[in-house]
């Protein structure tokens, strides 16, 4: 892609503005593939922030905040899949949530084809909910352990009576039940005769049920038996093609992200640090944060893992409360010049070396150019 | 490097594509890996056993213990002695003959006779009404007040829960029975007082200083509920407060109110028994168990007539036992440790 392809790329952009303000690098979200040119996004969020106040003292007073989610932007395009990875307390969860409007967003605007969503009530924000719908990670605490497996599944219609006529819900749950590879007669189960799978995939009936274009997946498959976890990925890759579904799949686990992703965006304390195409990412990342994270792939072949390059991080995440000055990784990026703990690095396109993508790093560089700069106490193995 | 980074790249799509159970084959073949799943599923061991709900699981562990089946036969016996006494005595407890007073359990008499002579047994099967009408009445006052400021603290929190809660710390604060002797002294009976408001009285007493042992609970139980994702489901899904409250947090939190109200049924018939011993609780001409046992432990009368106390005081204490034996059998039942 070239520099031209790469401005065009971002001229539609101006137009999912809400408020029509000219194309400020505020406004510009993540770098389109070619495909996406002329594409309208079915959900872009827009500098989302989520701050959670932490009080002390006898008479409760605010003393900070937890920023968990910090000015993240992005692009979801009709039927594709954004996953996003990170450590434990990245905020990748708290963005999932927030994305469905199960958190209110402390500033910043979630943009559901062409509208915000952040401000919406009522009876607007249920009819929204009907869109964008949610699967849970722990399949033990997302159902309802009193209700019947067609109680659960058949919410939905309860609480939105104008998706399915009355008449016909009983009829729905079975052809969600079997959408979803369950047995319809096991309606009136509950859920604990169920396994973990079988309980997720009940969570996925409830999720598609009102039929939503967007499915937020909050580390759908974390909870399970790795062969389990194939089963239900390859469920939902089947849902998408059949019903034409966006998901966004916020997951640790950077293989079944790959597997299921057409694009990825990598989080670190509440900010995106990279995101792409899933080969941009996985085989091109420009981020010292991302190199990292992708050498902690587990590697089946024992050769090819003594030969590799084992990067290991030192120290631990900082808080998210008192986050690092300027670029969020520099405490802990062998690659750190004196500017990253001054100057923001946005997230913009930058040169890997096959068309560039967006990454947040001064010093974007593909990982062979820069493992010189990597000491010995840096890697292992 | 490079070369190592490819390869480790190559490695990675490998070890995805087996994750996924070969990517290319995701059609069809998934499909039926998927419904073949299923089919063991279909011959697997829950085929045949009727659906069991926590309830019926709870259900199930009370109906092999023993505990249970004895409070639950002595509560419906006193059930049907409140509601039909002439089931258990012909005699009227108001048809009394002074000449015949204090006489000791006999075939006529089977319980006695006491100072006023009346039928022991008779009084002592009509005062069942009274004592079980207060203790039913009592404990679902106190449990839908208290399970109402209960749902509302938890379910809502912030300055409202802090409000409820401090509310519910005062009621707390004054004991049971000195607040029931305050309250009933404040608004004494007539002699013309009908008999309900007599009862409604010592019901009313008793739930307003009851209500808050209850909210407690409820609440504590309500912040356990709330964290579950079946919750963020449904707000997900765009269900009311009203919904999300009656339709998913009182079934789930609801199990711990039910053992402690059948407990404290049995401590309210001891605690209006107690009042009525003190003369401010139910009072003739008005039958109770309380009422029997006041009229019997004037002076002297414990050693010259002790049938008089010993019946009434017999039937209170099973009753009592009853609901407590209850409570306990369904604490047992409900517990998650039991499954």
């Amino acid at each position: 892609m070239s520099e031209s392809e790469l401005s065009s790329g971002s001229e539609p952009r101006r137009a999912l503005t809400p408020s029509g303000v000219g194309p400020t690098t505020e406004d510009l979200g993540p770098t389109r593939a070619s495909r996406h040119v002329g594409v309208e996004p079915i959900l872009s969020a827009r500098n989302l922030t989520k701050y959670y106040p932490l009080s002390s003292g006898v008479i409760r007073h605010t003393v900070g905040h937890v920023k968990a989610v910090d000015g993240v932007s992005f692009d979801l395009f009709p039927g594709e899949t954004l996953g996003i990875v990170g450590e434990s307390g990245c905020g990748k969860s708290t963005l999932g949530r927030l994305l469905v409007s199960l958190e209110k967003p402390t500033s910043g605007s979630i943009i559901f084809q062409g509208q915000d969503i952040t401000t919406l009530r009522g009876s607007q924000m249920r009819r929204l909910r009907r869109d964008i719908q949610i699967v849970f990670q722990d399949p033990y605490t997302s159902l309802d352990p009193r209700k019947t497996v067609g109680d659960i599944i058949a919410e939905p219609f309860k609480i939105h009576p104008e998706v399915v006529p009355a008449g016909r819900r009983q009829a729905r749950v079975k052809e969600l039940l079997e959408l979803v590879g369950l047995n319809p007669e096991h309606i009136n189960r509950y859920p604990h005769e169920f396994s973990g799978g079988q309980r997720q995939r009940i969570g996925i009936a409830r999720g598609i049920a009102l039929n939503p274009k967007v499915l937020v997946c909050d580390e759908p498959v974390s909870a399970l038996d790795v062969s389990v976890q194939a089963q239900v990925v390859n469920l939902l890759v089947r849902l998408q093609k059949d019903l034409n579904l966006a998901y966004i799949f916020v997951a640790h686990d950077l293989s079944v992200v790959r597997h299921i992703s057409d694009r990825v965006g990598v989080m670190y304390l509440g900010r995106f640090m990279e995101m792409g195409d899933e080969d941009q990412i996985y085989d091109r990342s420009t981020h010292p944060y991302t190199q990292a994270l992708m050498s902690a792939v587990p590697v089946p072949d024992p050769e090819a893992r003594d030969k590799r390059e084992l990067i290991v991080l030192h120290g631990d995440v900082p808080s998210p409360a008192n986050p690092p000055s300027a670029c969020r990784f520099h405490t802990r990026c062998w690659r750190a010049h004196e500017d990253c703990s001054v100057k923001v690095p946005e997230l913009l396109p930058r040169d890997d070396g096959a068309g560039g993508h967006d990454s947040a790093c001064l010093y974007a560089e593909v990982f062979s150019k820069a493992s010189e700069d990597i000491t010995a106490a840096d890697q292992v193995g | 490097m490079t070369d190592q980074l490819n390869t480790t790249a190559r490695r990675t799509t490998g070890e995805s594509e087996a994750i996924g159970g070969s990517g290319a084959e995701a059609g069809a073949a998934t499909l039926a890996s998927d419904l073949s799943g299923i089919d063991a599923t279909v011959g697997g061991p829950v085929v045949g056993t009727r659906p069991r709900s926590l309830w019926t699981d709870a259900w199930h562990d009370l109906r092999r213990d023993p505990l249970f089946w004895i409070s639950a036969v002595l509560i419906v016996v006193f059930i049907v002695m409140a509601l039909f006494p002439g089931v258990f005595t012909g005699k009227d407890p108001r048809a009394c003959d002074l000449a015949a007073a204090r006489h000791l359990p006999s075939p006529v008499h089977w319980f006695g006779t006491d100072i006023q002579g009346c039928d022991v047994y008779a009084r002592t099967i009509y005062g069942a009404r009274s004592s079980i009408l207060v203790g039913i009445l009592a404990t679902m006052g106190t449990a839908i007040i208290g399970s109402a400021f209960g749902l509302v603290a938890g379910f809502r929190g912030g300055w409202l829960d802090a409000l409820l809660s401090r509310t519910g710390d005062i009621f707390y604060a004054i004991p049971l029975l000195l607040g029931g002797i305050i309250i009933l002294y404040t608004f004494p009976n007539q002699v013309g007082t009908p008999y309900i408001v007599v009862v409604l009285k010592v019901v009313a007493a008793l739930a307003i200083l009851g209500w808050p042992s209850i909210a407690r609970l409820m609440r504590s139980s309500v912040l356990q509920v709330m964290p579950n994702d079946y919750i963020q489901a449904a707000k997900a899904l765009g269900a009311r407060p009203g919904r999300i409250i009656l339709s998913h947090v009182l079934p789930n939190a609801m199990a711990p109110v039910m053992v402690v109200s059948a407990i404290n049924l049995g401590s309210y018939i001891a605690i209006e028994a107690t009042l009525s011993y003190l003369g401010i609780g139910l009072q003739e001409p008005a039958i109770s168990w309380g009422v029997s046992i006041s009229d019997a432990s004037g002076l002297g009368y414990v050693r010259s007539a002790p049938h008089m106390l010993l019946f009434p005081s017999l039937f209170l204490s099973l009753a009592v036992l009853a609901f407590i034996f209850l409570g306990e059998a369904a604490q047992n039942a409900f517990d998650p440790k039991r499954h």
